[in-house]
């Protein structure tokens, strides 16, 4: 396939593209039924923008030549993640990384920390790491914890991450470590394939459209993503992407500790309390020490200084505060006493009583309480990061999908990466839609994170291409709200009669077919062969958990609300088929096939066009032919390996 | 890279000769766990003899700055190389470890 040809197709598409969707706006809104031509026209603008961004992708497309040497002195640390899959599967990917070619030391990283793994390594000669005491009682950050933990007590300059499940080739290291003599380049991608997947591959599980095209188009842009598995990182830039998020952590985490104890300072000056001499002057210390310290800061000194002086200050303060408090309560209890001997003798006595026991129960918003939030504020965000297990965290954790967002802060760092398109890893894919689901929903959830996060779009430090790579992805993760406008609007028509379109004219069909058309041409002439169906049925099939994701991630980022996170289990889930797992689906495929025959009725009636029917029907039943793989996919038995197709191995 | 430590009544002083890189790293922060867990929880790193240090080996630095600090003392470093300084810098790091000009300098201010 030649460069020009995919250019051309390209070009042509965008042209009709915006030929078509913007008569749309312009002069085809049925303004009366705006409450689904606004939607249906907004979808439509989605999927050219979806289009455009596929456009760019693959408008730099890059193949890459036969691989450099390695150099022979590159050490190498081969990292197996593993949290609760079945250990002799674990063991399987284990032994054939030892069997690697190339000089390597060969590492377990079992966050499930079972005894009997660590046996098993032993037993082989393998490393075996879990995580150190200082994870307990603190986030633990799932797969990116697990690797930062790791990147803590190994050497290696480069690190080879396979899941528990990638068996990878001998030559896996032979194959993708000459690409480090750029010593610019900080990542090498290879693909991900299954090999438990049989030839119509009813779960959508091989990503072939994104493992070719997609990766390589942005490899042409110097962003081909980093996927988790099947790559080589070099140590030194994770390093320093760790060293980086540190300093601009502990930069941020001073500014808000500092400006936490003046207000702290401030209110505990209001209180009782404070007219006491003592008190007043230790508060006056500490809002001097926190004043000066905001000075120093702005003028660039030292943070672990600046921190380490406010924070003694406050411990002296408090510590002087503790001991008067000690002889201020045993003046309060003897003052009790002497009203407790008094008691008998006058009517007043209850209410001086009640006044004590407050002025006591005061004592805890007063200074000491204040400074104590004081110290817990200098804390939680001190030099030492003591909220984290590790001060230095190489591998970013602001998502569950921590490679994205790990890959886009290296390449706004200035590393490349690369994309190395063949298959030196097999997997095993989800075998039931429930697996399946799960693994999309958290995919989705991730991606949707980065976005909300760190928005490539103004990230510091990338490149035009760079931000659109990053984004187009990210915009592809949104098609569940199209889809949803993309089912209703034939439903609409034809049991409603309600056309979204001012007229299914000419116009219409004129700009819309060669759309369609080109749009077509330009996955068959990127895909060549391989299969991009599946893919673009499970885009709009899995409408229910993309708006899922995107919902979810949204809460969780804007309003610290748990995502529901779980990890893909590896292993096929037992049970009935999972009819309710797709219960949105179904509905919207009986309402498709109701307003079928609603439509055709209305047709026999006289009260629908033909032309307006007969359009409508066409996207009905390519709703219904999209979405019946999720009636494949649930029927889906699990993998038989006599089954499978032979050619399915060599695509 | 190979590490001495002495103990000095105020600060333990530890000395690392060679390159502070990935293989180092690990190794220096055994070395000052070690220290910290024998109850000097004030440790001055001495890289007079440091040419060389990677990101692993500054990352290596911070963990031992923070064993430090939650034992409740400080980490401090002292003679660094001119590459050494380069690498500081580059990272803004040197904002968070400031290196002083001597062992003895490095906690006269308390």
């Amino acid at each position: 396939m030649n460069r020009f040809l995919v250019r051309l197709v390209v070009v042509l598409t965008i042209i009709l593209g915006i030929n078509y969707v913007a008569w749309r706006w312009l002069d085809s809104l049925n303004w009366s039924a705006w409450w689904i031509a606004v939607p249906l026209v907004l979808a439509e603008t989605y999927s050219l923008i979806d289009v455009c961004l596929f456009g760019v992708t693959v408008w730099r497309l890059k193949r890459r030549p036969e691989p450099p040497e390695p150099d022979p002195g590159a050490t190498v640390d081969v990292f197996i993640t593993t949290y609760n899959e079945p250990l002799d599967l674990v063991m399987e990917t284990a032994l054939a990384a030892q069997r690697i070619r190339f000089p390597h030391n060969t590492w377990i990283l079992d966050d499930g920390a079972r005894d009997e793994l660590r046996g098993l390594a032993e037993e082989h000669g393998l490393g075996y790491l879990t995580r150190s005491a200082d994870w307990a009682d603190r986030p633990r950050h799932a797969k990116a914890g697990n690797l930062n933990n790791a990147l803590m007590t190994t050497s290696g300059e480069f690190l080879l991450i396979l899941d528990a499940d990638q068996i990878p080739e001998p030559e896996i290291l032979d194959r993708t470590l000459g690409y480090f003599r750029n010593p610019k380049v900080a990542l090498v991608q290879t693909p991900q394939y299954f090999s438990n997947v049989p030839a119509d591959d009813p779960l959508g599980s091989q990503a072939p459209l994104f493992y070719g095209p997609i990766q390589q188009g942005k490899d042409g842009w110097n962003a081909a993503f980093f996927c988790g598995s099947n790559a080589i990182l070099r140590r030194e830039a994770l390093m320093q992407l760790g060293l980086a998020g540190y300093v601009r952590e502990v930069d941020r985490g001073v500014r808000q500790a500092l400006a936490g104890a003046r207000r702290a300072v401030r209110q505990a000056r209001r209180s009782p309390q404070a007219s006491d001499p003592l008190v007043s002057a230790l508060l006056d210390e500490v809002a001097e020490a926190a004043e000066q310290a905001s000075r120093e800061l702005k003028d660039g000194a030292s943070l672990s200084e600046i921190t380490y002086r406010v924070r003694r200050k406050v411990d002296a303060a408090v510590q002087t505060l503790v001991a008067a408090d000690f002889s201020a309560l045993e003046a309060d209890l003897a003052e009790i006493a002497a009203m407790d001997l008094a008691r008998g003798e006058g009517l007043e006595v209850p209410d001086e009583l009640d006044s004590a026991v407050e002025r006591m129960a005061k004592r805890d918003w007063s200074p000491l309480g204040a400074l104590e939030s004081v110290q817990a504020i200098l804390d939680a965000v001190s030099v030492e990061r003591s909220d984290e297990a590790q001060p230095i965290m190489p591998l970013a954790t602001i998502s569950v999908t921590e490679d994205m967002a790990t890959a886009m802060r290296m390449h706004g760092m200035g590393w490349e990466s690369v994309y190395h398109h063949e298959i030196l890893a097999y997997g095993l894919a989800p075998e039931d839609v429930q697996t399946m689901l799960t693994q999309r929903l958290r995919w989705a959830q991730g991606t949707i994170q980065v976005l909300l996060r760190e928005n490539p779009l103004v990230q510091p430090g990338l490149k035009p291409g760079q931000r659109l790579m990053y984004f187009a992805t990210m915009w592809s993760y949104l098609s569940g709200f199209a889809a949803v406008v993309y089912i209703a609007a034939p439903i609409v028509y034809l049991t409603l009669g309600i056309l979204p379109v001012s007229s299914l004219s000419f116009d219409f069909f004129i700009r819309f077919i060669p759309f369609m058309v080109v749009n077509q041409l330009l996955f068959a002439v990127i895909g060549r062969g391989v299969s991009t169906w599946r893919g673009q049925q499970y885009s709009l099939a899995l409408f229910p958990t993309w708006i899922k994701a995107c919902t979810t991630a949204a809460r969780n980022v804007w309003f610290g609300r748990p995502l529901g996170f779980a990890v893909t289990p590896k292993a096929r889930q037992s049970g009935a088929p999972g009819w309710s797992l797709i219960r949105p689906q179904l509905v919207a495929m009986v309402l498709l096939a109701v307003a079928l025959v609603a439509g055709l009725g209305r047709l026999a009636a006289g009260m629908n066009e033909p032309i307006g029917t007969l359009v409508n029907v066409a996207w009905v039943v390519f709703d219904l032919v999209v979405m019946s793989v999720l009636i494949k996919a649930v029927r889906y038995k699990g993998f038989n390996p006599l089954e499978r197709n032979a050619d399915a191995i060599h695509r | 890279m190979q590490f001495t430590v002495e103990r000095l009544p105020d600060y333990a002083e530890v000395n690392g000769v060679g390159k502070l890189n990935m293989v180092a790293a690990p190794k220096l922060r055994e070395v000052v766990a070690d220290v910290v867990a024998h109850g000097s929880n004030h440790v001055v790193v001495n890289m007079a003899g440091t040419d060389f240090m990677d990101s692993s080996g500054l990352g290596a630095l911070i963990g031992c700055l923070k064993l430090a600090r939650q034992a409740g003392g400080d980490l401090r470093i002292a003679n660094v190389q001119p590459q050494v300084q380069m690498v500081l810098e580059l990272t803004s790091m040197h904002r968070v470890l400031t290196p002083y000009q001597s062992v003895e300098a490095a906690f006269s201010n308390g």
